[in-house]
Parts: structure tokens; sequence; C-alpha cells
């Protein structure tokens, strides 16, 4: 069991036939992602890969039955492709793309809450459930099916804490990277509601960062509903205020959205907050029983 | 990005959002000449990237041209020091010399973000002059938010709001809903992160205009707006993160002496935290992008190695989909052609580590090599002398 994707996932590739699109989707496909079908306006009825190619995710949905699109789409025209992914009834959509504008962003949010599909991204890598399906640019080997759900808006950082929970024996249910952008898809909150749901999950590790206050809407839910443990990490506590961080969404605003104040957050919230990014892995085997 | 005063103003302006009369002025002379053609009191105020230019001297109230003329010849070229520039300031290359105004009351209006809300909000404050920081800790009650939806814009009711709250009646309360909205549509369709006009005033004679003016960009949407990515000014970035643009390199100029080069803006972020955490300082931040590939992280050395507070280099490297040795490659590629002048550490993990080692080993370069992030900075730490 897992949140959102599993073996049963269809996915469509949107920017299928370009290079990070035709590399990443064959990694996908290696790992056992059902990739049924392409889409690259210009070269329907192609095929690419072994997999047929279409004009649109329309045409994919109707010949292939897919229910899941995985984007990587240039950011000028990747709102776009999202709210026909939506539009198509795709119900969750992965954007791997990077750099879409926050004002179509509006856009793409008034699409998914009338179509109720669920975006995970942009500026993202994506989602996999280990061992069943991988929607994402993530290294595949570092992750290992268990107990434990990982969120988090970073890339690399996310692969370093998967890294040390799998050396620590405890594997994966789903992870989930939300992105660095500052309104994305999926946040903290909806995947934390999917985890302590999800009877497969037994702890959660929660990887923020500085800017906005997604952590500390995240802690007042833990406090509330969520038995099972968190390990959170927080990064940027020697950010300077006012710069952003390489993520478009990491940046401390108006004195806001410091690690501090999240890291009090969590911990108020019965959070295992951890001072290094070293010790993720070793506090989940500490509160993990 | 970030924008001078006038550009902003210049922005407004072609908005319908009221700014004084005024005129740019790169030289005392220049400065003069716009106090005379104006006439009467003037307003001499020192563009650069940063509030508080008042405190620090770089706004002046100039009675007569020549006045002007001196107050610009003091401020051209000054390093003016503000609670935002840091102790190291900002050269003052440009001047707005603006007409004064007959003040009746000051007002605060913004807009901004509200990211949990996935709505911009616009905050409106009887508080002129002050920051909206301090009044929403202090005086909650007399600071408005409204939120906008961004596919319908401004609506008339809530421009009426704003006029209510900071107790404008006839005329003036017209003028004011007229500027809102005019600020609001402005702040759409320039795919604006923040417009802020504090003061925002009401004048003597009835008229509302923003005496200041204040606006960010999404960075993400500046292709679609050449008419604001010009307005750019390199003088206002640190000379190193100009040069790191030039490469794409997400590069930032921090005060420690651990140079840090890291893939992935998270963990470069982290990375910097556990340099901290174990007793000394990065001196900046440095994502070299997921792939980490040859060129980037020969480019991102140069930078590292000609800043010269870096006292050692931390390069944390997360091979997940490029594997460890293809980044070892580049790794030591780079430090062949740059010529290492500071210690190494190279903490590498992920796909194809122990090829990724050997190539490190082998070079006969003086890296140290580090096996996981508290090694890593354990050894970075003790290569500068930290604890």
């Amino acid at each position: 069991m897992s949140i959102w994707i599993d073996k049963k996932t269809k996915v469509v590739v949107q920017g299928f036939t370009g290079k990070e699109g035709t590399f990443h989707a064959k990694l996908c496909m290696e790992y056992g992602t059902k990739v049924v079908a392409g889409v690259t306006p210009g070269k329907g009825g192609t095929t690419h890969e072994g997999v047929p190619v279409f004009e649109s995710v329309y045409d994919a949905a109707k010949a292939t039955g897919c229910n899941a699109s995985l984007i990587f789409v240039p950011p000028a025209f990747a709102a776009d492709a999202v709210m026909e992914a939506a539009d198509a009834g795709m119900g969750v959509i992965v954007c791997i793309s990077e750099g879409i504008p926050v004002n179509d962003m509006f856009k793409v949010h008034a699409v998914l809450r009338r179509t109720g599909a669920r975006m995970i991204g942009p500026n993202c890598p994506g989602i996999i459930t280990p061992g069943e399906c991988k929607m994402g640019i993530m290294p595949a080997q570092i992750f290992k099916p268990g107990p434990v759900g990982v969120i988090s808006r970073s890339g690399t950082l996310t692969y370093e804490a998967v890294d040390q929970l799998t050396h620590e024996g405890l594997g994966q249910s789903t992870c989930i990277g939300i992105g660095g952008d500052p309104m994305p898809g999926t946040n903290f909150l909806d995947c934390l509601e999917a985890f302590h749901k999800d009877k497969k999950t037994e702890a959660i590790v929660m990887i923020g960062e500085i800017g906005g206050s997604a952590e500390e809407e995240a802690a007042e839910y833990i406090r509330k509903y969520v038995k099972k443990p968190v390990v959170s990490f927080i990064a940027g506590r020697t950010a300077p205020p006012g710069r952003r961080m390489g993520h478009a969404g990491a940046i401390i605003a108006g004195g806001k959205g410091t690690a501090k104040e999240k890291m009090e957050a969590l911990t108020a919230a019965g959070v295992h907050v951890v001072e290094s990014p070293a010790d993720i892995g070793k506090k989940m085997k500490d509160v993990y029983k | 990005m970030k924008v001078h005063e006038y550009q902003a103003k210049e922005l407004f302006t072609s908005y319908g959002v009221v700014v004084p009369r005024g005129k740019v002025a790169k030289s005392a002379d220049e400065a003069r000449s716009i106090a005379q053609e104006l006439g009467g009191l003037t307003v001499v105020k020192a563009q650069i990237h940063a509030g508080g230019r008042g405190k620090g001297g770089g706004v002046k109230l100039a009675k007569t041209p020549d006045e002007a003329y001196a107050f610009a010849k003091a401020m051209l070229g000054m390093t003016l020091v503000t609670h935002q520039t840091g102790p190291e300031g900002r050269v003052v290359h440009t001047l707005l010399v603006e007409e004064g105004l007959p003040i009746e009351k000051e007002f605060y209006i913004g807009m901004v973000l509200d990211r949990s809300k996935r709505m911009p909000v616009l905050m409106v404050s009887p508080f002129g002059g002050m920051e909206i920081e301090e009044v929403a800790s202090k005086h909650p009650e007399a600071l408005l938010k409204i939120h906008i939806d961004p596919l319908m814009g401004l609506q008339p009711f809530q421009a009426r709001r704003v006029s209510r709250f900071l107790s404008l009646t006839g005329d003036p309360a017209k003028k004011a809903q007229k500027f809102t909205a005019a600020l609001v549509k402005c702040y759409m369709e320039t795919d604006a992160s923040l417009a802020e006009i504090n003061p925002l005033i009401l004048t003597k004679d009835g008229r509302i205009i923003a005496l200041d003016g204040k606006m960010n960009f999404d960075d993400n949407a500046l292709d679609r707006h050449p008419n604001i990515k010009a307005y750019r000014d390199l003088n206002e970035e640190a000379p190193l993160e100009v040069e790191a643009s030039k490469y794409n390199l997400n590069y930032i100029k921090l005060d420690g002496t651990v140079g840090c080069m890291v893939n992935g803006a998270g963990l470069a972020m982290a990375t910097m935290d556990i340099i901290k955490l174990h007793g000394a300082e990065p001196a900046n931040f440095l994502d070299v992008g997921g792939g980490a590939n040859l060129e980037a992280v020969t480019n991102a050395f140069k930078i590292l190695l000609s800043d010269k507070s870096v006292k050692a280099v931390l390069v944390n490297i997360f091979g997940g989909i490029v594997r460890c040795d293809i980044i070892a490659q580049g790794v030591v590629g780079a430090a062949k052609q740059v010529s290492l002048t500071v210690p190494v550490v190279v903490r590498l993990e992920g796909t194809n580590v122990e090829a990724g080692r050997k190539i490190l080993a082998d070079s006969g370069l003086p890296i140290i090599q580090a096996h996981g992030m508290t090694d890593a900075a354990q050894k970075v730490v003790a290569a500068v002398g930290g604890r």
C-alpha cells in the first residue's frame, strides 16, 4: 500500500520525445512504471521507445486508459500542459518542469479545483512508491519498500534522507518531492493527510525549508491528528533574509518564514526535529518501533 | 528581481497610479535643471535597492535649485548605509528629483502573494511611514487585508473598503478607489511579487499620490516583460553573483570562510547549516544543479576560488541519476584547470560512489575525502581552523 500511485497506475508522459522526457521516461519504465503513452504535439501517430505517441492527452486517454501524467515540458508551456492533463481527467499529475510563473499557477490551481486532479510539483523530483511505481527523476536504487512516508520541498536533500533511511534498514511507503515553488500543487498538508490515513505508512519524514508557512500549517495538523512519529529537518537556518536560496519559494520575507520559527512550531507539535541533516535516518531509527 | 523606486514609478505611471512629478538625474547639474523645471520645493532621492534611505541621508528636501545641486553632488558616489544594505552599504549612482508636495495625511498600501491562500493580498493601513511588519505586530487593528482573486482582479466593493478604511470621503475617496484599482492591475499584469507604497499620501489639495514606490518581480516571468528585465542594475549585485549568473549558477555571497559547492538548493542550504553546526561559517550558497556536470563544476570552482575570504572548500554532491564517477571526473578536471590554493574536502554519495572515490584518490590532487555529511563538515571546519 502507498498513496496516490501504485503498480496499477497507467502513465502518460507529456514532453515524451524531448531529451529530458526520453531519458527519464526510460528510467521510469526500467523501474517498472507502466508508461502507456507519450504526448508531443506534432508527433502524434509515431512510436517512441516502443510507446505510442499522441497529439494530446485526450487522445492518449481514449486510446490507452492512462490515468496519470508525468510532465517534462519547458516552463513557458508547462502550466498549459498541466491544465490539459487535468482537463483530460488525469487523477495524478507530476510536473518536473522548473520556472512556472506564479500568475500561471493561479490558473492551474483553478483547473485543479474544478477537476479534482492532484498535481505534484512543479519544480520537483516527483513521486515514488518503491517497488511499484516511479513518476519522477529520482535515483531509484536508493529506495526500498517499507513503512516510512517521506515528504520534502527539496530534491537531492530528499535523496540524502532516503539514503540514510535505507541504510538504517527503514524502507519507504511513498516519497513525494512537493517541489521548491511558492504555490505547489500539493503541499505538506495534503501529504500528511494521506499518510495519516494510509495503513502501510507507520512513520513520516518531513523535510522543509525557509519561506512561506507550509511547515507551520503542517505542524498544526500534526498536533491535532497525527499519531505516527514524525521526524523533520528544516533547511536554511544560515540563509540570509530577503534572498532567494535557489528555489523560487525559499525566501525569508518581511522577517517571516525563518527556519527557527518552523522548527519551534514543529517541536511544539511533538515532531522530532533534528538539528543536523545527517541525523534524519538515525533519529527515525530511534523513534520508530 | 528588485528594481529602483524610479523604475517602479515608471510602471505605476503607465497604469495610472499617480506619482509626484519628477525626473532621473545622473549628475548634480541635471539635478539642478530638473529642480528648476519643477519649481518650488524639490526632493532629491538616492536610488538604491534598499529601504531606510531617509535615515541614512539619501533623501533631502531642497528649497532652491542650488540646494538640489548641492545635495545631489554630496549624494552621487556616496556609499549609503541603511538597515537593509548591511555594513558595506551601496554606492549611489542615480538620483530621482521630484516635486515636494503638501502632505495632509500619510497611509500605507501594498500588495504581495499570500502563499498559503494562493492569492495576492492587498494590505492597507492609515499608519503611513511605519514598516508594515511593525504595524501588523503592534497595531493589527490598523491593518486591512483584502485577498484579490487573481482571475477576477479588484472588485469595486473592495476598492470602497480601502477608501473607507482610510477614512476618506468625497472626491479623495473616489481617487483612492481608482488609485487602488490601478495598483492592483499594475501588480497583476507585470507579474510582480511585491508592490509597496509607503507612504501613500493625501495632499492638502485632495490628491492621492504614491510618494514612494517599491516593486519586486517574479523571476520566472521576466522573459515575458523585456522592459522590466532591462531594469536590472548590476551595480546593486555582488560582483561574484553577477559572474555566477553568467554561468546560470545559483550563487549567493555570505560572510563566512567555507566555500560550498552542492548539487540541489535544499542540500546546499543543509550543507551551509551543518558547517555552522560544527563551528564555522559558510562563505556562500552555491547550487550547481541536480546534474552537476563538468562545465558547472568548473565554473563553480572558479567563482569559489576568486572569493578571497574562502579558506577551504566543501564539495557535497549526492549523485543520483548522474553517477559519482562522472562527477568525480568533473571535480578532478575542474580542480586541475583552476589550480587549487585552499584545502578542498569532497563528499560524494550515491550511484557508483566507490569508482568516484577512487578517481579522486588517484588524481594526485590534495583532495580530502569525506564519508557522510557530518564527517565532511568536521573536516572542512578543521581545515579553516574552527573547532
